[in-house]
């Protein structure tokens, strides 16, 4: 390499920007101020050679990942055909007898698709309420260490295995269910009713103290305050004593399903609302207080709001985290495919779709008749159909609002 | 620059060995292991066996998984067993596929089973028919107290579809009938003794071997479920065990000497201590 035809190398030959420079052009760079580095041609070509390559690799990896995901939906489209073919559409939406192993086989899914429905959303009535009310703590109301402890620990809810659930809501929840049910209920209804009527008085307390002129203000407040603390005390006490009359049969039923279903989808929706509740940012909230707010009104007026897009995505994925459960579901939930009498009793087992495949699938295949195997894939393909749209629409709602700050005018600009 | 090449060169070579070494090992191993799939009821027996076997043998390795009768035939059709566990016959659609494919099933009876049906100890009744048992399952007694308990709901507790024990069960006691909608599913013999014994109200069937004081088994028309009523027939809900093999296998094989265990006295023993009932008396 003669140095009088050196040239020095400066990065990508594009750098980025399309167009290229002719090939033959010295480069002049400088490593640092007043050092001057010097390259050989074939070692830049070999540099943009082999940047291209990577890139070429990387590009066939992310296509490799898109196209899995697509095969999965036509592998199982394609499966799931022929039961309609055959069977039709009538019998598996709306009937509720599942016998596909039987000799004259019935394929009624409404049952499964009930079950599903139902624990889902036990669980989602179950999680959301609490993992936003986690998320608001963690970011709007305990100091900054305290959150920086608390919060892996309740990720560490999500790194639990799916069966160790399974195991815990067989094996501890059903027993007591069965043994101390009327207890359970009560003691759940409590710690639900409970804080709940304590601030709905407060709240009422406060609105009713607001109406009066300002020298009576405290006397009826105080005054009012313990009225509906005591109302809603014996509210809560005389339910409590009704529900604990109920003698809970099978331990195995959709409400233990529903809450161990909840308690893992909560580590997700604590997550991602407890990052959208912090990227809101100290600005908004700042102005909120120093306009007067209390951190009630900041919070409910100011900060949920503005961080909706982000807490609509994390009930969604919570969602879709109790929708796909198997484990817990197959273990727990009694597995009877019939839909409960009155259809709100969660005190009765279900069977989801989940636990249907797993259960179902060791032998069904082609061996033992086609219907048996592809209504199975039919099953899958109603997954995830609802998945896929519980996808599409946290996708849609952060648009919206991404759209929404998009197009709003910049504001008035001078003050 | 220069560097970067050789650090990345001595990465690729650093894989190729590990992954050679890897499969290396995987083969040394692949010569001696044997796997064995298939029910659950089987299951305890077939661990047993390995675990026996392993112990006189300290270079074979033995896995037994349980996935059910109808997996363990999927196995041997797929070759992914050597030995199947399964507590039913193959169907016949199974023996088409096995043919379909040049595998030859060749089954070996290697215990007696009965399927006891089991109840809480604190439930007073003994006893039923095998009408009873049907209508229980088939959803027309509904009450403990239409079988002579007390007036509670009757939960009935059945296996999974998948399950050698399920199909022994929906032929000999419902006669092929289907199981009532209020039934619950559960995965496993134990998880059923476990729902059992759990549940003052619960019904369930589990292989005889399963039975120990935690739960009551019934006598079904009279008869109480034993060693001697299986092999004498006298017990209605019997069946054997089989072990499955794709081909005679070569004698002098682990895999023979696996599936002929059972004849011998300490394969008998095995079998009698974990609640089965062997072929003979000696």
């Amino acid at each position: 390499m003669a140095r009088s035809r050196a040239l020095v190398y400066t990065g990508p030959k594009n750098n980025g920007m399309g167009s290229t420079a002719p090939a033959n052009k010295l480069r002049i760079g400088h490593r640092s101020l007043g050092e001057r580095i010097f390259v050989s041609r074939r070692r830049i070509q070999l540099y943009n050679a082999f940047e291209r390559v990577a890139s070429g690799l990387l590009l066939v990896t992310t296509l490799a990942s898109v196209l899995a995901v697509l095969f999965i939906f036509i592998f199982i489209f394609k499966e799931a055909l022929p039961f309609f073919r055959e069977e039709g559409f009538r019998e598996f939406f709306t009937s509720t007898k599942w016998y596909p192993s039987s000799a004259e086989p019935e394929f009624g899914a409404l049952a499964l698709l009930y079950g599903s429905a139902i624990v889902t959303l036990g669980a989602t009535l179950f999680a959301a309420p609490l993992g936003l009310a986690v998320a608001l703590f963690l970011s709007d109301v305990v100091s900054f260490n305290v959150r920086q402890v608390v919060k892996p620990i309740v990720e560490v809810l999500a790194a639990i295995p799916s069966v160790v659930y399974g195991f815990f809501a067989l094996v501890v929840f059903a027993p007591l269910m069965q043994n101390q049910g009327g207890i359970f209920l009560a003691i759940g209804l409590t710690l639900i009713l409970g804080p709940t009527g304590v601030i709905l008085s407060v709240i009422s307390a406060d609105l009713l103290a607001g109406a009066v002129p300002e020298k009576a203000r405290t006397p009826v407040r105080l005054a009012s305050l313990l009225v509906f603390l005591v109302t809603a005390g014996s509210i809560t006490f005389l339910l409590a004593r009704a529900v604990s009359g109920i003698t809970i049969v099978s331990g195995t039923n959709a409400l233990n399903v529903a809450i161990v279903l909840g308690i893992m989808a909560i580590p997700t929706v604590v997550s991602v609302s407890e990052d959208s509740l912090t990227a809101v940012g100290r600005s908004l909230r700042e102005a909120s207080y120093s306009l007067g707010a209390t951190r009630a009104e900041t919070l409910f007026r100011v900060v949920l709001p503005a961080a909706k897009s982000g807490i609509t995505t994390a009930v969604i994925l919570g969602v879709m985290r109790a929708a796909g459960e198997t484990m817990v579901v197959w273990m727990a939930s009694g597995n009877a495919s019939r839909i409960p009498s009155p259809f709100y009793n969660l005190l009765e087992p279900v069977r989801t779709i989940t636990a249907t495949i797993a259960g179902d699938m060791g032998e069904a295949d082609h061996i033992t008749g086609s219907a048996r195997y592809s209504v199975l894939f039919a099953l899958a393909l109603v997954l995830l159909l609802f998945v896929f749209i519980c996808n599409l629409a946290s996708k849609w709602s952060t648009q919206k609002v991404a759209h929404r700050a998009k197009v709003r005018p910049a504001g008035n600009g001078r003050r | 620059m220069r560097k970067r090449f050789r650090v990345s060169l001595f990465t690729l070579l650093s894989i190729a060995i590990v992954g050679g070494l890897t499969v290396a090992a995987g083969i040394a191993f692949a010569a001696t292991t044997v796997v064995m799939d298939g029910s659950t009821t089987v299951g305890p027996i077939a661990k047993a066996f390995a675990e026996y076997y392993m112990k006189a043998h300290p270079d074979v390795n033995i896995t037994v998984s349980e996935s059910g009768s109808g997996n363990g035939a999927k196995g041997i059709l797929n070759g992914t067993c050597n030995i199947a566990n399964m507590s039913r016959d193959m169907k016949d659609e199974e023996r088409k596929a096995c043919e379909a494919k040049g595998v030859k099933p060749v089954r070996h009876t290697i215990a007696l089973d009965g399927v006891a049906v089991i109840i809480h100890p604190a439930n007073p009744v003994k006893g039923l028919t095998t009408q009873q048992v049907a209508d229980i399952y088939t959803g027309k007694i509904t009450n403990w107290n239409q079988v002579g308990g007390p007036n509670v709901r009757i939960v009935a507790i059945s296996r999974d579809t998948n399950s050698g024990t399920y199909e022994v069960f929906e032929e000999k006691a419902l006669s092929k009938a289907k199981m009532g909608s209020a039934v619950e599913y559960v995965g496993s013999n134990g998880a059923i003794r476990q729902r059992v014994q759990g549940t003052q109200v619960a019904i369930g069937y589990v292989g005889l071997g399963f039975v120990d004081n935690t739960v009551k088994a019934l006598t079904v028309n009279g008869v109480m479920p034993s060693a001697e009523t299986i092999r004498s027939g006298k017990y209605p809900l019997a069946r054997e065990l089989y072990m499955f093999t794709n081909g005679n296998p070569v004698p002098g094989g682990h895999v023979h000497a696996l599936v002929t265990l059972h004849t011998t006295k300490k394969g008998r023993e095995i079998i009698a201590g974990l609640g089965f009932v062997p072929l003979s008396e000696k």
